[in-house]
């Protein structure tokens, strides 16, 4: 159990955390950075889960599904679109004329 | 909550997916580590999943499993599917949603009208207008950058509107929380109406060239809703990965804002783009020059930069333009990719396209490396790019973009600008630097541009 106080250190902490982790970024990781923030925070998936999972009324039951629904769609769109920008990083050499769009970039 | 081994599996599960977040990020926020970053916030993620399935009184399982699988799939399909150039708009569809379900969590709870204490209450309330508005907002700024959503609305006194709709939605949220019986579920309505109205009101009149600003600030809102909301249902997991977002996605928005010397409130509360205003008079005339003369003028400079701005993301470009540079430096010229913090729709963009097509990082410089050398520079190629080059940021004070720091490709010998048409850039701001002595316009895809000013290369 959390309470009170201890919540507020974690709070605190978290907090600190997030500001050194990013600290001294360059600029090039920023868009990817930015968005491996934004599949963090889909761990509220976890939270609608448990909110869905002890709904009982109608109303309860389809704001949770909703919460759900979208909390997986931040979790699974953040780590894919993620994962293919940073994929780009991968190559030193380029991987061929075409335009972009195609993931999985020549290993090399 | 009952307790148990369960429990106890549950909570160091969570314990476990938090060091696997923090681990990740810090991965990913150095280029030689960055691409297993994300294979590690992702294996916190499918831990954390997976152990919420055994919280104790958990029922529903086949809802939340079918709730998984659909927005699950959708974000699959549509994340493989999107182009590159399409990212931000994406990362603000997804970040969206994440505030949408922080404030579904806030909905139920609220709805529940379960006796909470005061403090639990005020942050499920906080959380749940977050999150509304970052839900709201961030799907605006979607409609925006897909083109879905053409201008920037603006009404008399938004300013008063908006301030109106927040204090009125803090007001009723108040309520909410020191309801003697517990929430109404009309007044609990009425607050999440009140929060996704201001959430589109709020975004409505920001104009394009702050929306990479705007996303990061609601990409750290909705962490901070995630946070709140993992107080509310005593979830760690929750409250650490949200408040890690939550400051480092701050700090991230202050390094935008400050790379456009623009403070926060200033993009938040002033019409950017608002051309209606007086503005220094632009003289002089566009001139255009064909690609066979273009080419001819790079082959035989010693230095070329290019600056490539979003026009290049929209063309798909960068792989003609990377083979055009290639060709440059085998004929003995210095080429140098000059990038504007925000050049494109968010910081970093044009370094993930030009990565992309295999640019190799020591041929890219940062607006503030490459300054200086714009004045012995032979030609400076402008693919796309406008208000980051604009030198009215330099001496026009009536300019909405004075004092944003730009590239002085102005100062070069020669100023090649590629662009599709004679219309002002995203922001809607006339540029003078079309207009001087040095420059000339190429009009054009600059995909096509790129490829006619090979040919015109190669066939020297």
């Amino acid at each position: 159990m959390i309470d009170g106080f201890i919540a507020l250190y974690i709070f605190m902490l978290a907090a600190f955390t997030g500001y050194e982790v990013i600290g001294r970024v360059p600029t090039i990781l920023h868009t990817p950075l930015m968005s491996g923030s934004n599949f963090v925070h889909g761990i509220v998936l976890v939270g609608a889960m448990v909110a869905l999972g002890r709904a009982d009324t109608t109303l309860e039951l389809v704001i949770g599904f909703l919460g759900v629904a979208l909390g997986a769609g931040n979790a699974v769109g953040g780590y894919v679109v993620t994962e293919r920008m940073l994929e780009m990083f991968k190559s030193s050499k380029p991987a061929g004329g075409t335009a972009g769009g195609t993931a999985g970039g020549k290993k090399h | 909550m009952g307790g148990g081994i369960a429990a106890v599996l549950v909570s160091a599960s969570y314990l476990l997916a938090a060091f696997l977040f923090i681990t990740g990020l810090k991965r990913m926020s150095s280029p030689v580590t960055a691409r297993g970053g994300i294979g590690w916030a992702g294996a916190g993620m499918v831990v954390a999943t997976i152990a919420t399935f055994f919280t104790p009184d958990m029922s529903n399982i086949v809802l939340i499993l079918v709730a998984i699988a659909l927005g699950g799939g959708v974000a699959w399909i549509t994340g493989k599917r999107v182009a590159m150039t399409d990212m931000p708009q994406m990362i603000a569809l997804y970040n969206g949603m994440g505030g949408g379900a922080a404030a579904a969590i806030a909905a139920v709870e609220l709805f529940k009208g379960e006796a909470h204490s005061t403090m639990v209450l005020a942050l499920a309330v906080l959380g749940g207008l977050i999150g509304a508005v970052s839900f709201s907002g961030s799907l605006i700024a979607f409609g925006k950058l897909q083109d879905l959503i053409k201008r920037s609305f603006r009404f008399r006194g938004q300013n008063v509107v908006n301030l109106a709709l927040l204090l009125a939605s803090v007001l009723v949220g108040a309520s909410l929380v020191l309801a003697a019986a517990g929430p109404v579920p009309g007044m609990v309505t009425l607050f999440f109406g009140l929060a996704l109205v201001l959430g589109v009101t709020m975004t409505l009149p920001i104009g394009g060239a702050d929306m990479p600003v705007v996303i990061s600030l609601y990409n750290a809102l909705t962490g901070l809703a995630v946070a709140f909301e993992g107080f509310v249902l005593n979830n760690a997991a929750m409250i650490i990965a949200g408040m890690v977002v939550g400051s480092a996605g701050t700090l991230l928005t202050q390094l935008m804002a400050k790379a456009m010397n623009r403070s926060l409130a200033n993009v938040l509360f002033s019409g950017f783009g608002d051309t209606a205003g007086p503005q220094g008079e632009v003289s002089g005339s566009m001139k255009p020059i064909d690609a066979a003369d273009v080419g001819v003028m790079m082959a035989f400079a010693q230095k070329v930069i290019i600056v490539p701005g979003y026009g290049m993301a929209v063309a798909q470009a960068q792989h003609k333009v990377w083979e055009l540079a290639k060709l440059l430096q085998e004929r003995g010229v210095t080429v140098k990719f000059a990038i504007h913090p925000v050049a494109g729709r968010m910081p970093g963009h044009m370094n993930v396209l030009l990565a992309e097509a295999g640019v190799p990082y020591d041929v890219i410089y940062d607006e503030s490396e490459i300054n200086a050398e714009f004045d012995n520079t032979d030609v400076a190629l402008i693919i796309g790019a406008n208000d980051v080059v604009n030198p009215a940021a330099r001496t026009d004070k009536s300019s909405p973009i004075y004092g944003m720091p730009i590239l002085n490709a102005d100062k070069s010998r020669n100023v090649i600008v590629v662009k599709r048409g004679k219309g002002a850039g995203f922001s809607g701001i006339e540029n003078g630097l079309f207009f001087l002595d040095n420059t000339h316009m190429l009009y054009g895809d600059g995909q096509a541009v790129a490829a006619a000013l090979i040919q015109a290369v190669k066939a020297l």
